[in-house]
């Protein structure tokens, strides 16, 4: 008979539902419609198998991460299970260099002090002291067993940046959480077009989710925009043009709001660059990043230009 | 439940939700009550929404229309409104192709809901 672990106690499922297992305890699990389609439901699964029906309808970064409704998950072996808003685990993480990627953003790269799953795109949080930290994105890609890549700009009055900014350097112990958030490139239909658009440090999760679709033989167009006030707010450009070289179906678009654009260069909004390019979203996979007032005027401009809400992943921050 | 067999099940409210919500956001008539609302969320609740009007499961409560909707019912929600997702609803249906008599259901259904999300 298969066992539901939740909370650290363990209770014998027969052939109930996860959901009817768990409140006939008197655990509070939300739930809705209880037939699988309201999601109202979900919970992730952090040890045993979840059963494919539990995940249908999900979001395919949800079903990657383990998600799953409770109320159509019939376990067949034992399963250990988590409420979503279920805290991260934190770990100790050393820094194995600290560089400037442009005057006000700096590239941070770490060596968790033991294996680190996550996704390129995802975010962790970085920890100041016990009470304070921040998020950052992970522009690195766990298959490459790179060391974890950060990008922080400099928040002005920022407590977590100016304190990185004034301190780090290579060989800081510092503390971390591990990875969470569903902004990332799930492999599968490979040949459908993706189009990202970051402002500022929103590239980091960007920056991770090409690498990882291109790593992936994704075959559809991977069209990155990155918008800027000005020049100085760009990096990683020349990692990014090799890429260009190396991949015909990756492209590249800099994007400057304020002042003239030089050769190479857009002049304008990065959203209003990226809708001149592609009017028609339908069947797109959008990744948003950046400012949060051009992610949620992206979200709804690239919806409406076609992009099923369930195809678009946005990180504002 | 043979209503919402008919009209596609989940597949069928998957399709829906995109058009449907697309059409809300650009009615000038009545996209102000959406605005500043997360747009996965609401999504999710329109999903929800559509399940109960296709004649798909849901345990949804006059009671619970009536609290969801009575901060919208104080911004002046009324009526014309509640017409204009009507109509929203049978042209998404139409644009799926569904067939009338079904569609004329599923706005039975919706239409049910009024006096509650009105706070009637």
């Amino acid at each position: 008979m298969a066992k539901v672990i939740y909370g650290g106690q363990s209770y014998e499922c027969g052939e109930h539902s996860v959901l009817d297992c768990l409140t006939a305890q008197g655990v509070v699990v939300p739930s809705s419609c209880r037939s699988g389609i309201c999601q109202t439901c979900l919970m992730r699964a952090v040890k045993g198998e979840v059963p494919e029906r539990a995940q249908e309808g999900l979001k395919p970064t949800l079903a990657a991460q383990n998600y799953f409704l409770a109320c159509s998950c019939f376990p067949q072996s034992d399963i250990e299970v988590v409420l979503p808003e279920a805290g991260l685990n934190r770990l100790a993480a050393s820094v194995a260099s600290v560089e400037y990627l442009n005057a006000d953003i700096l590239g941070i790269r770490l060596h968790p002090s033991r294996p680190l799953e996550y996704k390129a795109g995802q975010f962790i949080n970085l920890f100041k002291d016990k009470a304070t930290a921040r998020s950052y994105s992970l522009a690195s890609l766990p298959a490459l067993d790179e060391p974890l890549f950060l990008n922080v700009r400099k928040v002005p009055g920022g407590l977590v940046s100016n304190w990185l900014f004034e301190n780090l350097k290579a060989g800081d112990e510092l503390e971390i959480s591990e990875a969470t958030g569903d902004c990332f490139y799930v492999p599968g239909n490979a040949g459908q077009n993706i189009l990202l658009i970051a402002t500022g440090t929103g590239l980091a999760p960007l920056y991770g989710i090409v690498r990882d679709a291109l790593m992936n033989g994704h075959q559809g167009r991977l069209s990155l925009y990155h918008g800027s006030y000005d020049i100085g707010g760009f990096y990683l450009v020349d990692e990014l043009k090799e890429l260009v070289r190396l991949h015909d179906n990756f492209s590249y678009v800099p994007c400057v709001s304020e002042g003239a654009a030089p050769k190479g260069y857009v002049q304008g909004m990065v959203l209003d660059a990226a809708l001149n390019d592609y009017p028609d979203l339908s069947g797109w996979r959008v990744f948003l990043c950046g400012n949060p007032n051009m992610v949620h005027a992206a979200k709804k401009q690239t919806f409406f230009a076609g992009a099923s809400m369930r195809e678009i992943f946005a990180d504002p921050f | 439940m043979s209503l919402f067999t008919d009209i596609g099940g989940e597949p069928a409210v998957n399709a829906a939700v995109d058009i449907f919500y697309r059409k809300v956001l650009k009615d000038d008539r009545i996209n102000r009550f959406f605005s500043g609302v997360d747009m996965e969320k609401q999504a999710a609740k329109q999903k929800a929404f559509l399940t109960m009007a296709f004649g798909g499961p849901h345990n949804y409560t006059g009671e619970d229309m009536r609290r969801g909707h009575a901060h919208l019912v104080a911004q002046g929600l009324n009526d014309t409104h509640f017409d204009a997702v009507m109509e929203h609803i049978g042209a998404t249906l139409t644009e799926l192709k569904v067939p009338a008599n079904l569609i004329a259901q599923a706005a039975a259904i919706a239409e049910s809901t009024r006096k509650d999300v009105l706070g009637k």
